[in-house]
């Protein structure tokens, strides 16, 4: 059960080991294609922890970074078809994105340190649980940009049409959260929070 | 005048750690210092630089739709097949490289020995040739050289991004910063806010 929860707060893949934000952020504009993302990378980590976890004892170690690639770009292969098959629009969105799953540092950094070492189950556990920690924090942010750039949650208006300038109201949106920057400022806070209430985790 | 035009747009305005995020995970982790940040950033650019042009090669004979045509098969599309032949051929060139500078100059096989493998995994690469392909589907980049140029562009921009964090982060390490914003979460705030600078160069054209 630890492998599986253990991501979320005390060993959050983004917040904590700093990996995979390459791919995280730019996604991170609606909360809609967020949500497919975290989807998409729990997948991937998950089934490769489980595949490199069953070849560990017959696989050379000299040639390992090269098997694990093939493992993790045929999964994200298959994952970019269902995508484009089911979700054609928001693959669009998502573009580039889907393909740099490969080289999320979270697929391969969990493979090389836990699943080589360990049996199939915990394994696989262990890449559900840090496929979710990352969608967390993706949608946590995802979250904050959607609400305060353009005042919706998954496509829904929540913050009500009268309070908004044009129709006489005092409101009106944050465009500057709409911009890329911004992610990684509100990636900055949520680890400010984190360290504050975790006081092991911060740096001398 | 339009590789120009791709050469700064690549640096500046597409940057890849500002606009993108590409290559975080080392940009964070190695900006503690200059002279390592300049090490790494000029494998990335080397690197990016033989990689973008080989991948447009591969794209353009071999995976786009109708590109098999001078083997006499015309509407074979083997695109769905490029994010294993990308990042094979960016491995296998990297390990390339790693042996080729073990070879030839074992000292500065020793500087660059940990980024080496590392760069394998860099996104920015892997993102240079997938934003390479996106760019020839819209047609914006037609031609071999110009994707030179854009590998080129791209990885300077990785390079000066990683080397301004790393100045910054020297001089932060005597400023009072919240123990729980010191490392990692001000490194996040401050790209930040280079990235909100760097908005500045948007619409500049030649």
């Amino acid at each position: 059960m630890k492998f599986l929860t253990g991501p979320f707060s005390a060993n959050n893949p983004v917040i904590v080991q700093i990996l995979g934000i390459c791919s995280a952020l730019a996604v991170t504009v609606q909360l809609k294609p967020a949500i497919v993302m975290a989807l998409s990378v729990t997948v991937v980590t998950a089934f490769s922890s489980l595949v490199m976890s069953l070849l560990r004892n017959g696989l050379p170690s000299r040639i390992r970074i090269i098997v694990q690639l093939v493992v993790i770009a045929a999964l994200v292969i298959l994952v970019d078809q269902v995508l484009k098959a089911f979700v054609y629009d928001i693959s669009k969105q998502l573009s580039v994105y889907v393909g740099l799953i490969i080289t999320n540092c979270i697929v391969m950094g969990r493979v090389e340190a836990f699943a080589l070492g360990n049996k199939p189950w915990p394994a696989f556990l262990d890449g559900v649980g840090n496929g979710l920690g990352y969608g967390l924090i993706l949608i946590i942010v995802a979250f904050f940009r959607e609400l305060l750039g353009s005042g919706s949650l998954l496509g829904i208006r929540v913050i009500p049409e009268s309070w908004y300038m044009a129709e006489g109201g005092f409101y009106s949106n944050c465009g500057i959260m709409l911009f890329p920057p911004m992610a990684l400022v509100i990636v900055g806070c949520i680890i400010w929070v984190h360290r504050s209430r975790n006081k092991d985790l911060q740096e001398k | 005048m339009e590789s120009l035009n791709i050469f700064i747009r690549s640096i500046f305005i597409d940057n890849m750690v500002f606009a993108f995020f590409f290559g975080m995970c080392s940009y964070i982790a190695v900006s503690k210092s200059v002279k390592t940040a300049l090490g790494l950033g000029a494998a990335v650019t080397f690197v990016m630089v033989m990689t973008v042009p080989l991948n447009y090669l591969l794209n353009e004979y071999v995976l786009r739709d109708g590109a098999l045509a001078w083997a006499g098969l015309p509407e074979v599309n083997l695109s769905f097949l490029s994010f294993i032949v990308f990042i094979a051929t960016i491995a296998a060139f990297v390990q390339l490289v790693e042996m080729a500078v073990e070879k030839f100059s074992p000292t500065l096989y020793n500087q660059l020995g940990i980024f080496l493998p590392l760069i394998a995994v860099n996104c920015a690469i892997m993102g240079g040739s997938l934003f390479m392909q996106q760019k020839v589907d819209a047609g914006e980049l037609t031609s071999c050289w110009q994707s030179i140029v854009y590998g080129l562009g791209s990885g300077l921009g990785w390079w000066l991004a990683i080397v301004m964090m790393a100045a910054i982060r020297e001089k932060t390490t005597y400023s009072h910063i919240p123990a729980a914003l010191k490392g990692p979460g001000i490194a996040f705030i401050i790209t930040g806010l280079m990235g909100l600078a760097f908005m500045i160069f948007s619409g500049i054209q030649f």
